[in-house]
């Protein structure tokens, strides 16, 4: 089953809540703010979720937007689920090591090595 | 290398003057042969000045305004970014590379400026940001 909003789509891969992002920008407050939002409200109802984020089509994204995958990732870490990145460009990946978030997030090369890892 | 391209804008706040501003940036610096890897790094920097102008710096000025004007030439792309607030102190900001504080979701706005531009300098009381983007940057 898939879930879109204007932002992202949202599948389950098994028992992985599998989320793309839609736009090649994420940049701007409003769309940050409704992406985090539509992530929080997927993981309400979710106990120990496992989260897969896909970067595919991400070409820019601001300290704003890395600041909402935070507060997505402690979300998930409170409800005793985990979160792995995929799918990221080598310049966004670049941003990753800059910040050192590459040590706060799991991060796999491709989408099927993150399933694979929660497996 | 042609000669130096010059800009300038006004942003209150809204999405599309930010993008505009970019747009113009962009431009000038493809006309000076500028790769992806600068128009990134200029970008992604030149986003968060702009953000931290007109949500940080501007947040207690009604109607305030951002002054930005860019000149770029083959050799470098220089951005003067003017706020109307009271200014900060960058070095009051808390290093986000910190174990401790790598669950804070903010705060890591100046230190990207900084890994992507050659110089980042805050002027007065900290409300007029000089950037520098040096083409022997790249690699």
């Amino acid at each position: 089953m898939t879930y879109e909003s204007s932002r992202l789509r949202i599948s389950a891969v098994r028992d992985v809540m599998r989320i793309d992002f839609v736009d090649r920008d994420i940049l701007d407050e409003a769309t940050i703010r409704q992406i985090g939002q539509d992530i929080q409200r997927k993981l309400e109802p979710m106990s120990a979720p496992k989260v897969l984020m896909c970067f595919t089509v991400v070409e820019h994204l601001s300290s704003a937007a890395l600041g909402t995958l935070i507060t997505v990732g402690s979300l998930v870490k409170k409800k005793g689920g985990k979160l792995r990145l995929a799918e990221i460009r080598p310049e966004i990946l670049e941003v990753f090591y800059i910040t050192k978030l590459n040590k706060h997030f799991n991060i796999d090369e491709s989408a099927e090595a993150a399933l694979k890892a929660f497996a | 290398m042609s000669a130096r391209t010059e800009g300038h804008a006004i942003l209150r706040g809204p999405r599309a003057e930010i993008d505009a501003c970019q747009l113009a940036v962009e431009q000038a610096m493809a006309q000076h042969g500028y790769g992806r890897e600068a128009l990134f790094a200029v970008r992604l920097a030149l986003e968060e000045a702009l953000v931290n102008a007109i949500r940080h710096g501007n947040r207690h000025v009604p109607d305030g305004q951002v002054d930005v004007q860019w000149s770029v030439d083959g050799d470098e792309a220089r951005f003067e970014v003017h706020d109307q607030g009271e200014g900060f102190d960058p070095d009051a900001v808390p290093d986000p590379t910190q174990d401790d504080n790598l669950e804070i979701p903010s705060g890591r706005g100046i230190m990207l400026m900084k890994a992507y531009m050659s110089e980042v300098e805050y002027r007065g009381p900290g409300n007029h940001l000089s950037l520098v983007y040096k083409r022997s940057k790249v690699a």
